[in-house]
């Protein structure tokens, strides 16, 4: 195996048994970036130079016996979605605004990972300010999916998910607003975590729709995922909406089985629309949950038919609000530089916010926002989590959708009602289309029952290998 | 359902082109056209949800925390053209007259 193909935890006993350096691995990552970024664009900004005094640094704190429990992630290569503020490194947010701008403070999640130890490597593409299902809205270019070079790999977060499934990095930090984690993992076969609302702090990050975006990591595994969770949650006092429920120690609780778990199938999610072998795939997921014990329960979520509807008021109000910051003069290019996707949820913002539109715009969305949140309550009163596929068809053409906004819009269906529901959902690899791309699937839980996610993936990750095949690069 | 877009577009201070401002139009409305469904929904009496998570008021205390140094600050400022030169002035950024326009 060849380092860069590493999880977290196998990078960890091979740094701790001093079977390579820090700054070894951080090459052989950085190696396969160059070879294959050309190709797949995963990356925006590689921050070689950097990289390499960070990963030094370790190495020296590592020989000087520095603690994995201090630092657990100690000399361990990452990338970052291009959303996040990065101090003196270039952060684009995919957009062509920001092509030249340096951040002057971190991110939190950014620090809480470098104080953690880990290494820098680059910052990966993604649709410009989050606003895309295909990475084909950023003004840096399309990510190839690893699989499928003609296919999308997924948005918004498509870059990261490429860079870990093609091994580019040893594991990512996405951003989810309607989507944009679990998707690109679905597409990409990697796992990725949305977090519950509120769980993972957003201060430096660079914000979408502040009351529905979500911060969380993508990886090789669920146990990386559990790890990485533990670092990153946790009360912010720069974020006044983060939690101060205490986060729990993912790791250590995931050998909790999933015995008696009664796991809800909601009719909507498995009607028209879901392709056929999307459909295979999940059901065979939900058989192997069966087997290690859990219970089915058919179950409805009513308000499915109007997500798309209702996020697509929110979410383009929300970032008309927070894209009006960009006039460049504090920072960034003028309003000139805003790509087509962007100015188009500015303008449906804008004209739903607008006088004698508001009312039937954004506050009707904010009430059928409730009774999405209510039907998630009720379904969780009849079962503990919630099985359904990420995106009703594999990985689709570049090109294909496009130049019609709507039709890339409707792939969201089954994504964006947990962001309006601000309940967690993990997304897993499960199995492969007769066409070798990739399909994934979400257990959705109520707000803060992440162990349980990851329990649960963790279950599921022991009997299935699926996780483990490789794009063939 | 149609949609001024000159109209959204100056709200929101987009400069667009007479192309642009076609093609937008088109697709904004398909987009309207749909999201219009959500009049189908009973909505009498639900509140609207804004924080999912329940929280209210969430303050700090009213005390003095550092601040990023002003260099700092006026950092990403953008340049005025041809040299180095950022657009600020006396520790200010620079921005350009917007009363005569008016």
């Amino acid at each position: 195996m060849k380092l860069n193909e590493l999880t977290i935890k196998q990078a960890r006993e091979g740094l701790r048994a001093k079977k390579f350096s820090s700054v070894e691995l951080t090459k052989t990552c950085l190696e396969r970036i160059k070879k294959l970024n050309p190709q797949i664009n995963a990356f925006i900004t590689v921050c070689e130079e950097e990289a390499f005094a960070v990963a030094k640094r370790a190495d020296i704190l590592a020989s000087q016996g520095e603690t994995w429990e201090a630092k657990p992630l100690l000399g361990i290569p990452f990338s970052m979605k291009d959303v996040y503020s990065t101090k003196g490194i270039r952060t684009t947010a995919g957009s062509k605004v920001l092509e030249n701008y340096y951040p002057v403070y971190n991110a939190t999640v950014y620090q809480r990972l470098i104080d953690a130890g880990a290494v820098l490597i680059g910052k990966t593409n993604c649709d410009a300010w989050g606003h895309g299902a295909s990475t084909e809205n950023s003004d840096f270019g399309a990510v190839k999916n690893p699989w499928d070079m003609e296919r999308v790999a997924g948005g918004s977060s498509g870059g990261e998910a490429a860079a870990i499934s093609s091994d580019m990095t040893i594991f990512g930090i996405g951003e989810d607003t309607g989507g944009s984690i679990r998707l690109p993992s679905s597409f990409c076969s990697t796992a990725g975590l949305k977090v519950t609302y509120g769980r993972v702090s957003r201060y430096g990050a660079i914000a979408y729709a502040s009351s529905l975006d979500s911060m969380g990591p993508m990886a090789k595994s669920v146990e990386d995922l559990a790890l990485l969770l533990s670092i990153i949650a946790g009360k912010d006092d720069k974020d006044a909406t983060s939690s101060s429920k205490e986060a729990a120690d993912y790791v250590n609780s995931l050998k909790k089985g999933t015995k008696g778990l009664k796991i809800g199938l909601p009719k909507e999610f498995y009607g028209q629309g879901l392709d056929g072998e999307v459909k295979e795939a999940i059901m065979a997921v939900v058989k192997t949950l069966e087997k290690q014990g859990a219970q089915i329960v058919d179950i409805s979520i009513p308000s499915t038919e109007y997500g798309i509807a209702t996020y697509y008021i929110i979410a383009p109000s929300e970032t008309s609000s927070n894209l009006a910051r960009y006039d460049g003069i504090r920072f960034g290019n003028g309003r000139e530089a805003f790509g087509d996707e962007a100015k188009r949820r500015i303008m449906l913002g804008t004209y739903a916010l607008s006088a004698g539109y508001y009312d039937q715009y954004y506050l009707k969305a904010q009430k059928v926002r409730t009774l999405v949140k209510q039907d998630f309550e009720k379904a969780f009163t009849q079962c503990d989590v919630i099985i359904g596929p990420v995106s009703p068809t594999p990985p689709f053409k570049i090109g294909e959708k496009v130049n019609d906004p709507l039709q890339m819009y409707l792939v969201d269906v089954y994504t964006v009602l947990i962001n309006l529901a601000g309940v967690p959902s993990l997304a897993l690899p499960c199995g492969f289309s007769n066409a070798g791309l990739p399909v994934g699937f979400q257990v959705i839980g109520p707000q803060f029952s992440e162990q349980l996610l990851l329990n649960i993936g963790s279950q599921y990750e022991k009997v299935n290998e699926r996780h483990k095949r490789k794009p063939n690069l | 359902m149609k949609i001024d877009v000159g109209h959204a577009a100056k709200l929101a201070n987009l400069p667009l082109s007479e192309e642009e401002k076609r093609k937008f139009g088109k697709q904004l409305s398909s987009i309207l056209d749909y999201v219009n469904k959500l009049g189908e929904v009973d909505t009498k009496d639900v509140e609207p949800t804004s924080q999912v998570t329940g929280l209210e008021n969430v303050t700090r205390e009213d005390v003095v925390t550092p601040s990023l140094p002003q260099e700092e600050v006026l950092k990403n400022a953008p340049s005025t053209g041809s040299g180095q030169a950022k657009s600020t002035h006396n520790g200010f950024f620079k921005v350009p007259a917007i009363l005569e326009s008016h």
